[in-house]
């Protein structure tokens, strides 16, 4: 059996200090969205779900919930549709191809999201006259690509082509090969730049803010809104099923790769 | 038979994607800036003329800074115990770390509105305990925009510096502490320079975000606390100055770029082996 080196008890109470302040504001939420009053409070007074019931009422809501998943999906498969091929081609190619473009994909990230989301309202759906919706496609793409590029990357940087050229040379058509053989193995680092992609872009305020316009908005942006006029429980209940895809999603990623997969 | 360069084909798709919805409006943006009759960099001297403008980049750069100070030290802490976690236990330290981090940036800075509020929890708190007579006002303070985005920040960092903590064999604080170093001397001269790069890229993450970030001062800074991110929507949407807009817009991506730069070549000095 290993020794570990114990860390100070300070340091533990420290840090156990720092998960109740991760926590408690979570909690709270949940709290103050079951609270039986007109105004958002902790600890509840009385318990109600009356306010989850009050989500599916606003209409804003209703329709921006349907409009965040719509774009998220669409936004997303977009994006792994030209990022798998790219990031199949930049490990499969590597000595090919000039090292620069491996940089174009982390270009998203590089620019401020405002700075993008703005940019694009300026030059796409005002210079080119692009519908609201499609714009937002664009922007959504556009940011969850280095994620989708990446993480298929790390998938496929262990992946032992060989067995790709094994089939070809066996007279395999190159994309079968690529269907059958390429993607099945890089399974699981699909699902999860599927999963964070889609999270991502759910939870975005800073690409939508400049895209999202009259009668098209998303989720948090209609939240931002909503919040700056009104103090009820309902942007709470709302909050907390944004939390509950979280938890979604965090058992997705669970029961594929484990959720350490997040700290490599 | 096969195509001479099939590996460009299929990188096209989304080099153009780029190229066409990012690079094309990013450039033009940028072009927006320079090319006023009236000079080449007139609307860059018109920002740092104005008075009002560089309060708000100072204090975007002072709130990024502190924010970044703060979470590397909540967060290296923090990290480093949980790293020295047994198994279990890290796993739901990690998990811990991770839902707050996939909770979006709306949600968490609501958390603190609804905490940091006139009629808020930690006023009720302060109200009962009788530390206040009267309800303090907490809102719209550089304090409160500090203490949402460390909040929002800690988690990644934590989850950066796990990462490198993990990379650290185990043999060789084994290795320090046989050879007679007390657990301090072993943590800055082994554990302190070997996590370096980590907290690098977490320093970073945390400052090229918090410099660019909308929602958290705009929910608990509003007006009285205007960042470059929350100004550069109010010149865009509110007064239309799209110039000025794209002036704060290039001066937010320059300053981002030079920051990683800048960082990633202070990494690769401190450790060349890495990156």
């Amino acid at each position: 059996m290993m020794m570990r080196t114990r860390p100070h008890p300070a340091l533990t109470a420290f840090a156990a200090l720092v998960f109740f302040f991760l926590m408690a504001p979570l909690v709270i939420i949940i709290g103050a969205s079951l609270s039986d009053t007109s105004f958002l409070t902790f600890p509840p007074q009385g318990l109600t779900l009356h306010w989850y019931e009050n989500i599916f009422e606003v209409s804003a809501f209703k329709r921006t919930m349907v409009t965040s998943a719509t774009l998220a999906l669409v936004g997303t498969s977009l994006s792994l549709l030209v990022g798998i091929p790219a990031a199949y081609a930049l490990n499969r190619y590597r000595v090919q191809l000039p090292s620069f473009l491996s940089t174009v994909f982390v270009l998203p990230i590089l620019v401020p999201e405002l700075v993008l989301g703005f940019s694009i309202m300026k030059s796409v759906t005002t210079g080119l006259d692009f519908p609201i919706f499609a714009s937002l496609v664009i922007g959504h793409a556009l940011l969850v690509l280095p994620y989708c590029v990446r993480v298929v990357s790390a998938s496929l940087s262990s992946f032992d082509f060989s067995i790709e050229e094994a089939a070809v040379s066996l007279g395999c058509p190159r994309w079968r090969a690529f269907f059958t053989i390429v993607l099945p193995n890089v399974r699981a680092g699909v699902i999860a730049a599927f999963i964070l992609a889609l999270i991502t872009s759910i939870n975005d305020v800073s690409i939508s803010l400049f895209l999202t316009g009259p009668g098209i908005s998303t989720l948090p942006i209609q939240l931002l809104a909503h919040m700056e006029q009104f103090f009820d429980p309902t942007i709470a209940s709302v909050s907390v099923l944004l939390m509950l895809v979280t938890v979604g999603v965090m058992a997705v990623v669970e029961l594929t790769l484990g959720l350490t997969f997040l700290t490599k | 038979m096969t195509i001479r360069r099939p590996g460009w084909i299929l990188v096209l798709p989304a080099t153009l994607a780029v190229a066409l919805f990012l690079g094309i409006p990013v450039l033009d943006t940028f072009s927006t800036t320079v090319t006023d009759s009236t000079g080449l960099f007139s609307n860059y001297e018109k920002f740092f003329d104005s008075r009002f403008r560089r309060a708000v980049l100072w204090r975007t750069t002072e709130i990024a800074l502190i924010t970044t100070i703060a979470s590397l030290l909540i967060g290296f802490v923090t990290a480093y115990v949980v790293s020295r976690a047994p198994g279990r236990i890290k796993s739901i330290l990690i998990i811990a770390a991770v839902f707050p981090l996939l909770t979006g940036v709306v949600v968490r800075s609501f958390a603190w509105l609804v905490i940091l509020g006139k009629n808020g929890i930690l006023n009720d708190f302060l109200l009962a305990v009788g530390i206040v007579a009267e309800p303090l006002s907490m809102l719209y303070t550089e304090g409160a925009v500090i203490v949402a985005m460390v909040y929002l920040f800690v988690p990644l960092m934590i989850l950066t510096i796990v990462g490198v903590l993990e990379g650290i064999p185990e043999d060789l604080l084994q290795a320090s502490a046989s050879l007679g170093a007390t657990p301090v001397a072993t943590f800055w001269q082994v554990v302190f320079p070997l996590a370096m790069p980590g907290l690098i890229v977490g320093a970073v993450l945390v400052f090229t975000g918090s410099f660019t970030s909308y929602a958290t001062p705009q929910l608990l800074g509003g007006e009285q606390q205007m960042m470059m991110g929350t100004f550069l929507h109010q010149r865009a949407m509110v007064t239309f100055d799209w110039t000025g807009a794209s002036t704060i817009a290039v001066i937010m991506t320059v300053v981002t770029i030079l920051i990683v730069l800048a960082m990633g070549r202070l990494a690769r000095r401190l450790n060349p082996a890495a990156v």
